[in-house]
């Protein structure tokens, strides 16, 4: 019990580690004809990342976030969690990446929030690191920082990229 | 002071007031035996956004949209533990308020059953024991000593 002391309870331990991500298929952000899905990312190893222009935390995060896409050229599809297209917020997410910079590999619209839901959401931002296999194999929890990326993030990219798609 | 007590009277009503301004949004059910499920089914799941509050109490806007997931299951025809199964897949047994029977959590429900046998036990024992210890006899210097002390 005293050690539990020391867990933080807003970090619940994300029962997808190990699993296979829970699919969907989105509209994308510019390319609102098209979808994105998790199954078409499959054979890659690639990060989700949950935003949203409301979200300050997010905007804490982004510089490092975009600093470590373009870094390890590794492709990441930003989950815009209820944002764009919702009645608060409108189009604000596009001018949150004119402003910022657009890292994306790809933009999908959770305007209802259902994916993230089926992605088990806390609070965004949440980064997770999904291998070839379409298997989850991290979640980062809250705004990602330099010391995590070098010390979890890069090490764990590089790594999923040896194993066998 | 008087205004004081009246600000501090109305600050505890707005309080107590804001528990019961729960958002509650209307929902259409097929039969009341869906619609007691989802009753159940929201007063037993947690809000992880909120952690203290199960999904009925919470206002919080990550609670609607779990409450709106379980509507959305239980109208579709899926049972308690289908509903139960899709939220600890995704947020661990945590979003539940009753923690089920497993291995790492043996000790939380045993736990209280086990220190309440442990106690009785050694209770039981203390006061069965024989009080063995004898009486000290005081020699006569000592006697002395507490006659003086008493007088």
């Amino acid at each position: 019990m005293l050690f539990g002391l020391n867990n933080d309870p807003k970090v619940i331990p994300s029962p997808f580690i190990g699993q296979a991500a829970p699919n969907f298929e989105l509209p994308r952000l510019y390319k609102k004809d098209q979808t994105i899905s998790v199954k078409e990312m499959k054979g890659k190893v690639w990060v989700l990342n949950l935003w949203a222009s409301w979200c300050a935390s997010c905007q804490a995060e982004h510089r490092v976030l975009t600093h470590f896409i373009n870094q390890e050229k590794v492709p990441t599809v930003g989950l815009n969690y209820k944002d764009y297209g919702t009645e608060d917020y409108g189009d604000a997410a596009l001018t949150w990446l004119e402003r910022l910079g657009n890292p994306y590999y790809a933009v999908a619209v959770d305007t209802k929030g259902m994916a993230g839901i089926d992605w088990g959401v806390v609070g965004v931002p949440e980064t997770f690191v999904i291998d070839k296999k379409g298997i989850v194999r991290h979640k980062f929890t809250g705004p990602v920082y330099q010391k995590a990326v070098d010390n979890e993030l890069i090490p764990l990219i590089k790594q999923l990229r040896e194993e066998e798609g | 002071m008087k205004r004081l007590f009246i600000s501090l009277t109305v600050l505890f009503l707005l309080a107590f007031n804001s528990v019961h301004a729960v958002k509650i949004e209307f929902h259409d059910f097929k039969d009341k035996q869906q619609e007691r499920l989802y009753l159940q089914l929201i007063a037993e799941l947690r809000c992880v956004k909120c952690q203290n509050q199960n999904l009925a109490e919470s206002n919080a806007e990550l609670a609607t949209d779990m409450r709106e997931k379980a509507y959305a299951m239980v109208v579709e025809g899926k049972s308690r533990q289908d509903v139960v199964k899709y939220m600890t897949d995704r947020y661990g047994d945590f979003v539940l308020y009753k923690p089920p029977f497993k291995s790492n959590t043996y000790l939380l429900w045993i736990g209280p059953v086990l220190l309440l046998v442990l106690s009785l036990f050694i209770l039981v024992r203390r006061i069965r024991s024989p009080e063995d210890k004898t009486l000290e006899t005081l020699n006569e210097n000592q006697r002395e000593s507490v006659r003086d002390l008493l007088k």
